[in-house]
């Protein structure tokens, strides 16, 4: 094969500069896909909103970092909610799968006595073997995941008080397992980290379109790249400086940052993750490809739940306890919310990881922003009802008009 | 397209299917059914609804197994009892429902399942720079136009699906291709586009098998034309020395005894073939 390959102007339209920028928003705009952009619009809004009407106080830099460590835990379980969501599966049990594993964690540190990586270590392995029950039976017996989870939503939640047994809460006392999500970054290391960060979200695409040109292959104009790791770059500067200026940045949201870039990552780069949005995409399309569709199945559901069970240890470890309440509530129903928020399709095969993250943003913004103004819990889960609602409708319409021009 | 090219030379027929037969229960799908398709030839599966043409692309696709009959693949006995062993042969399947996913981009779908990996060959990454670098040389040998080759096939028309998924089985380094109905949903200009594809793929020396109600589609591309008739097989016919009337005729059964007279010489031919 030659160097460069001259293109076939039928073939390939290569529209340049603002024109080619706006040209390319107008069509995945009228394709439906939209990506981050309401996400990123509804968090902008829920941060004015918040801060005119708290006085203040709500973007104030100690309020801020209390966030990001509201963040951690919610945030690393809809990672799994994430990838399970992709495939058009659901888990139910994330949230008390956490719980429970924290648990687990909790009772063999403190009432046996293991070391506190073999307690993390073994509530993990734990969480992955729930994990893997479930997608097995999912997938050998043909039963929706969402009746499988569901059972498991059920029995796990009553493992939580199986395990805790009679004392109903363990206090957490080993400085491993107290530091885990509260260890703050600041100085060179925050910086060093926001860096880290630039460089893959912000350089990464730059570099890749260098790569596409150099191998020839069209590239998106140069100006939305540009502008779009100019915007990155920008709003991570200005988090670091403000989170800097407190204390710091948290090992949980590095935790949680670091999760999604590693299933970013593996999600659009890796085979995996192309399996599991072909998978999402058309199954009988995928195992006619020869993907090993049952297998992908199974180790997602493994993935969830491991993820669900590191988020229930950043849980713990930043409240110090473990108690009969761990993963109930709305830790599910907050996760899956943020995943969907984030614009990840509950059909399967549409979506990014990037949910993960943004929308759990918005969904803490709204429960801390709500604190801050000493509103109900009633009222809160009211809101965060409407505004989980109002984004699947946007949603829903997308879809709607992009199905029309389709065919 | 005016010159219906002659059959390529009677060389050794890249596949060739004798005497196969196969029941479900009660039902006789298929009786002593022969097929044969060269590189280089397009060889249309006709008959009336019920005729077998689908079991026999499913015993080649190996969704089905024959009860009895011999599968040569170029010119050697092969064996083809899973979807699997007719992918390993070199033979590709294009199904009527297409089997894309609509939610990946045409590159995505081209390699789907046969992506390749980078040249460090770490953790699977996908190696997308050369994967998008064959998409586009495949589909412009193969005249195929999209608008991209990095839009999601939810944005393509029908008859730019279609042509995805039969480039596919170009990408995948295959000598047969089974089209099941290419153009059964497609507009006039849709249909053109799918018709010029299977010329294209008969220029690049592939064996095509096409299986279709439309016997303007038929006549437009085969070299030659296999008729099914209630799971028999009626002749296999020079596509140019048949009339349409005559073939409207064997398919129905109105003509039958006189099929021999347009048998082309070389169907059931070859060396080492008993009779």
């Amino acid at each position: 094969m030659s160097s460069t390959l001259e293109h076939d102007p039928r073939l390939i339209a290569e529209p340049t500069g603002l024109r080619g920028v706006l040209g390319e928003y107008r069509r995945r705009i009228r394709s439906g896909d939209i990506g981050q952009l309401p996400v990123i619009v509804s968090l902008i809004a829920i941060g004015a909103i918040f801060q005119v009407s708290s006085d203040g106080r709500f973007l104030r830099p100690f309020n801020l970092v209390n966030l990001t460590l509201q963040m951690a835990a919610g945030g690393t379980i809809s990672v799994g909610i994430v990838l399970v969501l992709l495939l058009g599966e659901i888990d139910l049990s994330a949230g008390v799968v956490s719980g429970m594993c924290a648990a687990i964690m909790a009772v063999l540190s403190v009432n046996v006595g293991l070391p506190a990586p073999l307690a993390i270590g073994l509530a993990l392995v734990a969480g992955a073997g729930i994990g893997g029950l479930q997608g097995f039976w999912t997938t050998q017996f043909g039963i929706p995941s969402f009746v499988v989870t569901l059972a498991g939503l059920s029995a796990w939640g009553g493992g939580v008080l199986q395990v805790l047994g009679r004392t109903g809460t363990i206090n957490l006392r080993d400085s491993l397992i107290t530091s885990l999500a509260g260890t703050f970054f600041t100085g060179p290391a925050a910086y060093g980290f926001a860096a880290l960060f630039i460089a893959y979200v912000a350089l990464g695409p730059l570099i890749t379109r260098r790569r596409n040109r150099a191998a020839g292959l069209a590239v998106p104009p140069l100006p939305s790249v540009a502008i779009r790791a100019v915007v990155v770059s920008g709003a991570v500067v200005g988090a670091t400086i403000v989170l800097d200026s407190d204390r710091g940045i948290s090992s949980g949201l590095l935790f949680l940052v670091g999760a999604v870039i590693a299933m970013d990552f593996v999600l659009r780069r890796v085979r995996l993750g192309r399996m599991i949005y072909a998978i999402g995409g058309n199954a009988e399309a995928a195992r006619r490809a020869g993907i090993p569709v049952q297998r992908v199945r199974i180790l997602v559901f493994v993935l969830c739940s491991l993820f669900a069970a590191w988020g229930g240890i950043l849980g713990a470890s930043r409240l110090l306890a473990v108690n009969q309440s761990a993963g109930q509530g709305q830790v599910l129903l907050n996760a899956i919310a943020a995943a969907v928020i984030g614009g990840v399709s509950l059909f399967g095969g549409r979506g990014s990881m990037w949910a993960a993250l943004l929308g759990t943003m918005v969904i803490q913004s709204i429960s801390n922003g709500m604190d801050l103004l000493s509103l109900s819990s009633g009222i809160k889960f009211m809101v965060t009802g409407g505004v989980l609602v109002s984004t699947v409708t946007i949603d829903a319409v997308l879809r709607r008009s992009r199905a029309t021009p389709a065919r | 397209m005016a010159t219906p090219a002659a059959p390529s030379d009677a060389g050794t027929p890249l596949l060739e299917l004798h005497g196969i037969s196969k029941r479900f229960g009660a039902v006789q799908a298929l009786t002593d059914v022969q097929f044969d398709v060269r590189a280089g030839e397009v060889v249309a599966l006709v008959g009336d609804n019920g005729a077998g043409k689908s079991t026999l692309i499913k015993v080649i696709a190996g969704i089905y197994r024959a009860d009895s009959g011999t599968i040569r693949w170029q010119g050697r006995e092969v064996s083809i009892a899973t979807p699997n062993d007719s992918a390993a042969l070199g033979i590709a399947t294009v199904y009527q429902d297409l089997a894309l996913c609509d939610n990946l981009d045409v590159v995505a779908n081209l390699f789907l399942g046969h992506e390749l990996a980078t040249p460090r060959g770490a953790l699977g990454v996908i190696d997308e720079v050369t994967m998008e670098r064959r998409a586009v040389e495949v589909l412009r040998r193969l005249s195929v136009k999209i608008p991209s080759v990095r839009i999601p096939i939810a944005a393509l028309s029908g008859g730019q699906r279609q042509s995805v998924a039969v480039a596919r089985s170009v990408i995948g380094d295959n000598k047969v291709v089974l089209l099941d109905e290419p153009t059964a949903a497609l507009g006039v200009a849709q249909t053109r586009e799918v018709l010029d594809l299977i010329h294209q793929l008969r220029g690049q020396g592939l064996g095509v098998v096409l299986i279709s109600h439309n016997l303007v589609d038929v006549f437009t591309v085969a070299d030659r034309i296999t008729v099914l008739r209630l799971g028999r097989w009626v002749g296999t016919f020079e596509a140019s020395a048949t009339g349409r009337e005559q073939l409207v005729g064997f398919m129905t059964g109105a003509v039958s005894a006189t099929a021999a007279v347009y048998r082309a010489p070389a169907a059931p031919p070859g060396p080492g073939t008993a009779p």
